[in-house]
């Protein structure tokens, strides 16, 4: 870790119209660290994603980003060209439906060569190597790249996507819900894939989730939010084991124990 | 012939002509950009050359010698019909030959013979967003071609090599055009791309339905995408054309039974029949001249 966050977030506030979709969210965010941001469905969260991810404006307040020269840059006055290149070269975004990260029409072996050739990659040979490293790394069968996505199972789908966002090394990684829709055990093997891939490549993400478990394996610390507001966030382990606010109180000892 | 006065000087009104010149010179200004102008109805079916047709209205004056083909040929339906529409509407010199003509109005190809400074070559187009079949929102293209975002477009060329093992589009193959917008070249076949590149001749692209212009101007860079590992390449044919023996031009199927016979012959009418003229003879040319043929100098 340096010294310096990679992410700087102030007074962030989104709203709509009168209601509110995220208010006065202040944190930072440093290389390498997961994030992981809980609470029932409502509460904000994916509102305070897209913000993050600039696919919102917010209503007030301030996001900088260190780029890779080491400048912070002010996420919400760069152009529109400077933000794209952003999103698909050092940003990934995982959707909870892969079919919105995806395009369901063109092979996986594209799918994830699209960002290589978004950023002027032209020799195909390589950029196969490419996707087939990739593939083998989220554990999909070298024999299925020339398959379209509508080919695969949602848990197939997920790690392409997941493939897709990673192959350009992205520092910052925004997730919305990844393993939404998936069963228990799919689910476990995408936890422990993701973890890998986090950790070996260093990788800073802001995890939205409402399943705390996930919260728990991938993330260091947490922000836990209700009506748009973070009521609670530190270290993981410290606020599931000693829940401060009575609303993660409640949250935490919601958890169905099996 | 004799009720031209009924019309305005080749169909369109000043006004509407001049709102298509403005569009044709704001094209040439920005070489594979696509102007959107407000077309107009045209006596004929979208998909015949709507575009193409208001083009050649705008630019067509008294001394212009219009040429009009369609697959090549200055014989099919829709080049006739056009042809006899500008004879009718401006009265105008209409011809086959390549050379003589100062406009000519194309659907999907490019003349063999090569053209020269000071001609024009209107192309009728479709559907004129390369992009159109990867995204179809018109909102998200234009923001593509505005942040030069084409990533998509190789995403389509990797698509055709992983399937088939090469590039397998064959016509409206994409070009990049003075190294900023990507262009669909209307759909002439991908043998006709390197005639555009640095073309003396000036080239203006017309589609009707879709209210848009665009051009590429004498000489500019034009480059068909492709991969380092799997470059550009034109179709080539095994035999030469069966009526003029011509090699390295581009050949119609065309078939001759219902026994499974079928010759290959130039799709340029007018170049197959000046070789003709020329004494060149395929092996399928019959023997005894053709009427077509009377104007040959004797031997």
């Amino acid at each position: 870790m340096t010294d310096e966050p990679l992410l700087r977030v102030s007074a962030l506030s989104k709203f709509y119209g009168s209601r509110v979709g995220c208010e006065n969210v202040t944190f930072d965010l440093w290389p390498g660290e997961v994030l992981a941001v809980v609470g029932e469905s409502g509460s904000g969260k994916t509102t305070l994603l897209n913000c993050l991810s600039t696919r919102l404006l917010p209503s007030s307040g301030t996001a900088s980003y260190r780029m890779r020269d080491g400048q912070f840059r002010e996420l919400y006055r760069m152009s529109e060209a400077e933000r794209r290149f952003l999103m698909r070269t050092d940003w990934g975004f995982v959707h909870q439906n892969p079919a919105d990260g995806l395009r369901m029409t063109v092979s996986a072996g594209a799918n994830v060569g699209e960002r290589l050739m978004a950023v002027g990659d032209r020799h195909y040979g390589k950029i196969r190597a490419t996707a087939v490293d990739w593939l083998s790394r989220v554990e999909i069968d070298e024999d299925r790249i020339d398959d379209e996505p509508r080919a695969f199972s949602g848990g197939m789908r997920q790690r392409l996507q997941i493939a897709r966002n990673l192959v350009t090394g992205p520092r910052l990684v925004f997730m919305d819900e990844p393993t939404g829709g998936l069963d228990v055990s799919v689910q476990a093997r995408l936890l422990d894939l993701l973890r890998g891939l986090v950790t070996d490549l260093g990788l800073a993400a802001i995890v939205v989730t409402h399943d705390l478990a996930v919260a728990r394996l991938l993330s260091q610390r947490m922000m836990v939010m209700k009506d748009g507001r973070v009521v609670e966030s530190g270290l993981t382990d410290r606020v599931l084991d000693d829940p401060r606010a009575p609303y993660t109180q409640l949250l935490v000892s919601s958890i169905l124990q099996v | 012939m004799t009720d031209i006065a009924t019309y305005n000087f080749a169909y369109l009104d000043e006004q509407t002509k001049r709102m298509i010149r403005r569009a044709i010179l704001k094209g040439i200004a920005i070489p594979g950009y696509q102007v959107p102008f407000a077309s107009r109805e045209m006596p004929m079916p979208y998909g015949w050359g709507t575009g193409g047709v208001q083009v050649t209205a705008s630019i067509i004056g008294p001394d212009d010698v219009l040429k009009v083909i369609d697959q090549g040929a200055d014989d099919t339906t829709n080049a006739v019909s056009i042809r006899a529409f500008f004879k009718k509407v401006a009265n105008v010199a209409v011809t086959t030959e390549t050379a003589k003509a100062t406009i000519i109005q194309t659907r999907h190809r490019i003349p063999e013979h090569p053209l020269s400074a000071g001609q024009v070559l209107v192309y009728q187009v479709p559907i004129p967003e390369p992009l159109r079949f990867l995204e179809p929102r018109e909102t998200e293209t234009r923001k593509m071609h505005a942040l030069e975002e084409y990533g998509l477009m190789h995403v389509k060329l990797y698509e055709d090599i992983a399937r088939h093992g090469r590039i397998a589009t064959t016509y409206a193959y994409p070009v990049k055009v003075e190294g900023r917008y990507v262009m669909d070249p209307s759909p002439t076949p991908k043998f006709d791309n390197p005639k555009m590149h640095r073309s003396p001749a000036l080239q203006l692209f017309g589609a009707g339905r879709e209210k848009r212009i665009y051009a590429v101007p004498p000489f500019t860079e034009v480059v068909s995408l492709d991969f380092e590992d799997h470059p550009f390449e034109v179709q080539t044919f095994d035999q030469p054309c069966a009526l003029c023996a011509a090699e390295n031009v581009y050949l119609d199927e065309v078939i001759l039974d219902d026994h499974g016979g079928h010759m290959f012959v130039c799709s340029d009418t007018d170049h197959c029949e000046k070789r003709r003229e020329e004494g060149h003879r395929g092996h399928l040319a019959p023997e005894t001249p053709l009427a077509l043929e009377k104007t040959e100098p004797a031997q």
